[in-house]
């Protein structure tokens, strides 16, 4: 039972820092990106490439690949809103459109470049935690502090800095936000590059445990979206507690119950229609006026 | 100081300002009344550069500010209060007043004396602004737009829906305001508030200036005021 929490921590700590990313593209930007699970993706890709150019220091490459993988796929991102979302005026129908779109674009560029092929990347280390009951993996729980780290750190950027100020005052009205002297298309830019980035970190922090495929980005996108649509669009306390209810469930099902993942999608899914039936605005959202 | 020249602005293909043009000088409050839908507040939102001008052209003390994005507009020193006040309202009273600084990277000075002309927004700094009450909510909508040190301040109806103690203040507010030289455009549908505060009055019909009066020749009984607004 306490491995099955350990693993469903892992898995929480991942979702949440995924989810954060979808959260705030769609709570600032309103912009509902069906290519975050590919931003995803290319985290994890990249980091395969940038491990494999350290063969002999794998604590380098790794360290290196949790700076360069994020920027660079925030950079994607950046690149992304400006030559196409911008261009639809972050209008809600065509922008999921368009990220459909840039989904498949960016899922055939790593086939393309990255190959058919599942591989792995080496953890930067490799410790076991004694338990009372079992050893455990030290990078894992690793994993889960370093989410918990950058989760705080998303906190601190959103209400302790000016840029946080910034986002949340566009978030709630942009042409006000306009009228203050805010650019907008700026913030926007910003938000989708912040959001793409967290996905990227969060897919560096797991590649180690899962590998890298460049057909790996559909996971992650549906339980952000579970775990978006649970918690309450645009709460990122609802997104954090709704992680750790679907990761705690995931790991209860899967590791305690021994049931195959499908069943934990299948039981996610439900509470997804719970949810919508029951609190439409989601466990912590707020209700539309 | 701010000179509107046969401006014509819309939503998409509609057009609501045809051809209209006016001038506000500073230390001047130029009051702009005039029907539902004649088009002020989509002048107000013109000048912003929140709606775009498809003709004409604007410029704010010689220079264009036609075709500049919102943000833009604002940072070269022009305050708005918008009708409904659209205060950021899950943000505290202190927050809504650092969005107006920072437009215009203004410092504790400016919100020092920001306050001092509210000062019971001083004692509200950390209270969410939708919690305040509407003569609150109407200060601090006024507040933040102080806070950029505006040349020239666009208020659209702030006294709307408020009890005559705050219509009062928002008056004054309004006369300090053009003792220190900012040019002041005033939307406003209340007779007495335009006769006390304006140094002239522009009427507007269907989106065209149709007449503009020196406030020191109207009277409450003045045949504009039931001309052009109705009362």
């Amino acid at each position: 039972m306490l491995l099955a929490l350990m693993e469903g921590l892992v898995s929480a700590a991942v979702l949440a820092l995924t989810a954060v990313g979808l959260s705030l593209t769609f709570g600032v930007m309103r912009v509902v990106n069906v290519a975050h699970g590919e931003f995803f993706m290319l985290g994890a890709v990249l980091a395969w490439f940038v491990t494999q150019a350290f063969p002999g220091a794998p604590a380098l490459g790794f360290a290196l690949a949790l700076v360069v993988c994020p920027l660079c796929v925030a950079a994607i991102a950046v690149l992304a809103d400006l030559l196409v979302l911008k261009r639809l005026a972050y209008e809600p129908a065509p922008t999921i459109v368009a990220t459909i779109g840039l989904l498949y674009v960016l899922q055939q560029a790593a086939l393309s470049l990255f190959g058919p092929d599942a591989r792995p990347v080496a953890p930067p280390f490799d410790f076991r935690v004694q338990l009372p009951w079992f050893g455990y993996s030290g990078y894992k729980l690793c994993v889960i502090l370093a989410a918990l780290a950058l989760l705080g750190l998303v906190w601190a950027l959103l209400s302790r800095t000016r840029i946080g100020l910034v986002m949340r005052a566009t978030r709630i009205d942009r042409e006000m936000a306009r009228a203050f002297a805010i650019n907008v298309d700026l913030v926007y830019a910003g938000v989708f590059g912040l959001g793409a980035g967290l996905a990227a970190v969060a897919a560096v922090l797991i590649v180690p445990i899962r590998q890298a495929h460049y057909l790996m980005g559909a996971d992650p996108l549906l339980l952000s979206f579970i775990v978006v649509i649970i918690g309450g669009l645009g709460s990122l306390r609802g997104t954090l507690a709704a992680a750790l209810l679907i990761g705690l469930m995931d790991g209860l099902l899967s590791t305690a119950l021994f049931l195959p993942p499908t069943v934990a999608r299948i039981a996610a899914t439900l509470l997804v229609a719970l949810v919508l039936v029951f609190r439409p605005q989601g466990l912590l959202g707020k209700a539309a006026a | 100081m701010l000179r509107i020249d046969a401006i014509d602005a819309g939503y998409g293909p509609t057009r609501v300002l045809h051809g209209l043009s006016l001038e506000v000088r500073a230390g001047e409050v130029l009051c702009v009344m005039g029907r539902n839908g004649a088009g002020k507040s989509t002048l107000m939102k013109a000048i912003m550069g929140l709606v775009p001008a498809q003709a004409g052209s604007l410029t704010l003390d010689g220079v264009r500010t036609t075709g500049l994005p919102a943000h833009a507009v604002a940072r070269l020193g022009i305050g708005y209060v918008p009708q409904g006040r659209r205060l950021f309202g899950e943000l505290s009273v202190h927050e809504n007043l650092e969005i107006g600084l920072m437009a215009r990277r203004r410092g504790q000075r400016v919100r020092d004396h920001v306050l001092s002309l509210f000062p019971r927004l001083r004692e509200r700094l950390g209270q969410t602004a939708r919690t305040l009450s509407g003569g609150e909510q109407q200060m601090l909508a006024i507040a933040r737009a102080l806070c950029l040190e505006p040349k020239v301040l666009l208020m659209d109806e702030p006294t709307e829906g408020l009890q005559p103690s705050m219509i009062t203040l928002i008056r004054e507010t309004v006369r300090d305001l053009r003792a220190t030289g900012v040019a002041i455009l005033l939307v406003e549908q209340r007779v007495d508030t335009v006769l006390q505060v304006a140094d002239r009055v522009a009427f507007i019909l269907a989106g065209r200036l149709a007449e503009i009066a020196d406030a020191r020749g109207l009277d409450a009984g003045a045949p504009q005021f039931r001309q052009y607004v109705g009362v």
